[in-house]
């Protein structure tokens, strides 16, 4: 029996949260080991694990993988989620890169100063109503279907879920101009893969708080 | 856009390019996210610089032979466009900053990017990082390495290895012909061309 993928990072969102929000949309079980202290950290360097350095790391298929968008990439394909051919693999990864820059601008903000922290996130709120969400309710709109790319559930879709549920912890009101966007989002999170990912006591990670900061900032002693 | 130019003249694609002047050329572009890099390729608006690269890269046989390639191939190409990011934006950066950003560019160049790739190198002895063939990885990893020489050449002394893959690279047919002056390569950017794009996005 293959061993579980096992995942280094701290214990929050951070940029590995999308890894687990696709590993659980796909039904696969994971372990986690979390970064606690600067000394767990250099021992992952110096026993030369991280390529650059840096984490996240995901242990697969015998693979130590580093680079948030090398896992990502490599997951969606081996569970099937990254489209049928090279065109609707584009269209995915298109989705996937706007939705995953908007999620790194809400996980960046937490270690800003508070003040230009809520600058950051009323720019993501308005960066999603003006020109993110806008652009999902059209695709959704000009297909139908109930999936963004080829009438088939895919890592964009899951994604994008993400990506609502994010910025309506921000502003709850976000979805009131997108009612297929409202639909998608009950459709997606009634996939029993991830309607289990959303209850309380799964591997999902609440929003980053001091606390969270505060051990990043010690680990990689920024 | 200049890596996206560095892949297709490396595949040996031939390309078309409208080159942004003002805010008026950006609002015509009308398509799925509103942004630039857009290639327009096989009949789709590409967006997403990524979504680009790796479309190109999977179309012309250059990421890999598999899933496993791959995933190698991205790791790659995602270090050294973090670095590659660092020495672009330096020309945004404050002028009472730009000595601290360049002391971090210069340490992380020598003791976190380039010795990771070293040890790729060294570590299959291979002409090439993934797969012992060319692909986007090594593409992407010369067109940083010049910029880094373009920096500050001594950056690039105690990697052989290094050295040995841009010298090969540079080499192949295709890639030398687009270091010759007059391709549509591209300078690194300069307060000058910083003002402009400035006016044209708005920001």
């Amino acid at each position: 029996m293959a061993a579980k993928p096992k995942l280094w990072y701290f214990c929050g969102r951070g940029r590995m949260e999308s890894i687990r929000w696709l590993l659980a949309a796909a039904g696969v079980e994971f372990e986690e080991e979390f970064l606690e202290t600067r000394e767990q950290y250099e021992k992952l360097q110096k026993d030369g694990r991280l390529l650059f350095g840096q984490v996240p790391l995901v242990e697969i298929d015998g693979m130590e993988l580093t680079q948030t968008r090398a896992i990502l990439s490599y997951l969606a394909t081996k569970y099937n989620l990254h489209g049928k051919d090279l065109k609707e693999t584009v269209r995915i990864n298109m989705y996937a890169e706007g939705t995953l820059d908007l999620m790194m601008m809400v996980a960046v903000a937490a270690f800003k100063p508070p003040e230009e922290k809520e600058e950051s996130l009323a720019l993501v709120v308005k960066k999603a109503k003006t020109q993110h969400f806008p652009v999902f309710e059209k695709i959704l709109k000009d297909h139908g279907e109930d999936f963004l790319v080829g009438n088939k559930f895919s890592w964009a879709d899951i994604q994008l879920l993400e990506a609502i549920l994010m910025v309506e912890e921000l502003d709850a009101s976000v979805l009131s101009d997108f009612p297929l966007l409202k639909e998608f989002k009950t459709r997606i999170s009634n996939i029993p893969t991830i309607k289990k990912f959303l209850q309380p006591g799964s591997q999902r990670k609440p929003p980053p708080d001091s606390h969270y900061v505060e051990i990043v900032r010690n680990v990689l002693q920024l | 856009m200049e890596a996206i130019r560095w892949l297709l003249a490396a595949a040996g694609v031939e390309f078309e390019e409208k080159l942004l002047e003002s805010s008026e050329d950006l609002d015509k572009l009308r398509h799925v996210f509103q942004q630039v890099p857009m290639v327009e390729i096989d009949g789709m608006k590409l967006v997403q610089t990524r979504a680009i690269l790796n479309y190109i890269a999977t179309k012309y046989y250059l990421y890999g032979k598999d899933m496993k390639e791959r995933a190698l191939t991205d790791m790659y190409t995602e270090g050294v466009a973090d670095l590659g990011e660092m020495i672009l934006l330096l020309p945004r950066c404050p002028p009472d900053q730009k000595n601290a950003k360049l002391t971090l560019i210069r340490e992380r160049t020598t003791n976190h990017y380039l010795p990771a790739c070293e040890k790729v190198l060294k570590s299959h002895g291979q002409d090439y990082l993934v797969g012992n063939k060319l692909s986007k990885a090594d593409i992407h990893l010369v067109e940083l390495l010049y910029y880094v020489e373009e920096l500050d050449p001594s950056l690039l002394a105690n990697f052989p290895l290094l050295k040995g893959l841009k010298t090969r690279v540079s080499n192949l047919p295709a890639v030398k012909k687009f270091l010759q002056p007059g391709s549509q390569r591209k300078p690194l950017g300069t307060e000058k061309t910083l003002e402009q794009a400035r006016k044209i996005f708005k920001f």
